[in-house]
């Protein structure tokens, strides 16, 4: 094996592109845990279902109208999830959540396959995005770019509207301790309402964008949920900053374990996520200190 | 202005308040005293739709008090917690415009400036973290944040718990200026002396229920009552 710059360069915009698809998904779930303590294991099939609306649509009107439309009907379905079952089920303790919402990943899942079949679907990537890109010496895909810049931005987005603006301070204020926040007029069902819709785009965000990487298939969602769950335990619960942190180390170890050491790939994550519960049990970057 | 109507209460399977009855008027101070563990903090947070109330009734200004805290918090009832509950992950800045924004309208009586002028202590301190904050600035910090949601009727759960000396007065004259201009508020408080210097009426609670009832001159003469119910 030949390890130049070029090897590292494109390793490490792999490990990029990995950590900002984990992100998007990781976010919503870690703030939604943080702000109602709601164990919503579900969000991986949010994340399949993303990415066959974008499949549908895209076979429809194009990539892009995937991109935007896959986004809003997937939050569709999180409102309809919220109304008829966790709204309900807020006070159920985390027993109930993780089985119901475990149970809701496999519901979800066959219908997955009762709409759109067994078969895996492949989406075009639109032409701008189409090909490669030369960058530090490397010839890289525009795609996978178009990837890592997007959740930058997103990143960027986020911790501007949790840090500067009004609503922010009020998620920020719920996380932290949500009575006292009701206790200051702070309509805390609505917020959590608003957040986990927002999780939910971003759930569907990430399938529509993961969708022309793989094959989509029913099962991508289940896939996906553990690597989310990692990323949010080491990251620590309910905070942006964690969510960021977590999804970088995932998408580096991941990405570097892979190529650096095969023979260790598998076990490497769980490795690292042993000593991080071992060092700080709360993760990285808890919402709570 | 506010009143428990044989309230029962408690946590879960536990229950804590037996049948508690106790009437706030307006512009007045009513303390609530009794010793620890007797169900002051629970009355409080029951008030507040923290708790839910398995019977009786409490009204607020007339009409059933609203089921959901943050209705009850617009209704008009800040509640300075016993524990202060200063977010950690804002800023002092933040923990008062989180009450400002929400509560200060046009012509409203309790401005930021006006906070900061009643607590110069704070104006020093905003760009601090919620976390950074003393004993002292935190009890501050609680009091300005419940005062700039302009309520009606200010609830306090033992204000000058673990502070030293010379915040407890500080704290205590400010009390009294929010007094003074007429503001109704319900203090519970294990400071005797603090209390009754400040409160108008006194209901002492023991097990869940009230047991005694009268002004704080009544009770400052009643030894019999202090050393039966609070140990003084
Ligand atoms: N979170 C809780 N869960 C269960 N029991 C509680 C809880 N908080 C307080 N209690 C119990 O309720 C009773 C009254 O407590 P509290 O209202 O805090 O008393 P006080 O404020 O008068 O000192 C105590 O016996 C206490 O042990
Ligand atoms: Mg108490």
């Amino acid at each position: 094996m030949t390890i130049d710059l070029g090897f590292w360069t494109l390793q490490t915009l792999n490990a990029l592109q990995l950590s900002m698809l984990l992100f998007l998904l990781s976010v919503g779930l870690t703030v939604i845990f943080g702000l109602m303590h709601f164990v919503n294991l579900a969000h991986g099939a949010l994340y399949a279902l993303g990415a066959y609306f974008a499949a549908s649509l895209a076979a429809v009107g194009g990539y892009w109208m995937g991109f935007f439309l896959a986004p809003v009907a997937v939050a569709g379905v999180g409102v309809l999830l919220y109304t008829g079952l966790i709204q309900r089920m807020r006070k159920s303790g985390p027993m109930a959540q993780v089985l119901v919402t475990f149970g809701l990943i496999f519901a979800l899942l066959d219908l997955t396959r009762i709409f759109w079949g067994d078969l895996a679907l492949a989406i075009e990537v639109p032409g701008i995005l189409s090909g490669r890109l030369a960058f530090l010496g490397v010839e890289y895909p525009t795609y996978r770019l178009f990837i890592i810049v997007l959740g930058t931005a997103i990143f960027a987005a986020l911790s501007l509207v949790l840090s500067r603006t009004q609503i922010g301070a009020m998620i920020r204020a719920g996380v932290d301790n949500d009575a006292m926040a009701a206790c200051l007029g702070i309509n805390v069902e609505r917020l959590f309402f608003i957040v986990f819709c927002v999780g939910c785009a971003l759930a569907g965000l990430a399938g529509a964008v993961a969708a022309p990487l793989l094959s989509v298939t029913p099962e991508m969602g289940l896939q996906i949920l553990i690597p989310t769950l990692i990323v949010i335990v080491i990251g620590g619960l309910g905070s942006l900053k964690g969510a960021i942190a977590g999804s970088l180390i995932y998408g580096f170890v991941q990405t570097f374990g892979a190529v650096l050491a095969p023979q260790l790939a598998s076990v490497l994550i769980y490795a690292l996520l042993a000593a991080v519960l071992v060092i700080k049990p709360v993760g990285l970057f808890p919402a709570k200190g | 202005m506010l009143e428990l109507n044989a309230i029962n209460s408690g946590y879960g399977e536990t229950q804590v308040l037996y049948g508690m009855s106790l009437c706030a008027q307006q512009g007045r101070v009513l303390a609530v005293l009794g010793r620890n563990g007797a169900g002051k903090s629970t009355t409080l947070k029951t008030i507040m739709g923290l708790l839910p109330t398995r019977s009786g009734e409490i009204r607020f200004e007339g009409k059933p008090i609203a089921k959901r805290s943050f209705d009850i918090a617009k209704a008009g009832i800040a509640y300075v917690p016993e524990t202060r509950d200063i977010f950690p992950s804002l800023s002092v800045r933040e923990n008062l415009e989180i009450a400002a924004k929400r509560f200060g309208g046009d012509g409203a009586d309790w401005t930021f400036e006006r906070v900061l002028d009643l607590f110069p202590r704070l104006g020093e301190r905003l760009d601090n973290g919620g976390a950074q904050l003393s004993g002292g600035e935190q009890q501050m910090l609680a009091i300005a944040r419940a005062l700039l949601m302009n309520p009606r009727l200010l609830i306090l759960d033992e204000p000058t718990e673990g502070l030293a000396p010379i915040i407890v007065k500080l704290i205590h004259d400010k009390l009294q200026e929010l007094k003074a201009e007429g503001l109704s508020m319900v203090l519970v408080e294990q400071n005797f002396g603090f209390a009754t210097s400040l409160a108008d009426d006194v209901v002492v609670v023991s097990k869940g229920q009230v047991v005694w009832t009268g002004s704080a001159q009544d009770i400052r003469a009643d030894e019999e009552a202090q050393h039966k119910w609070l140990g003084v």
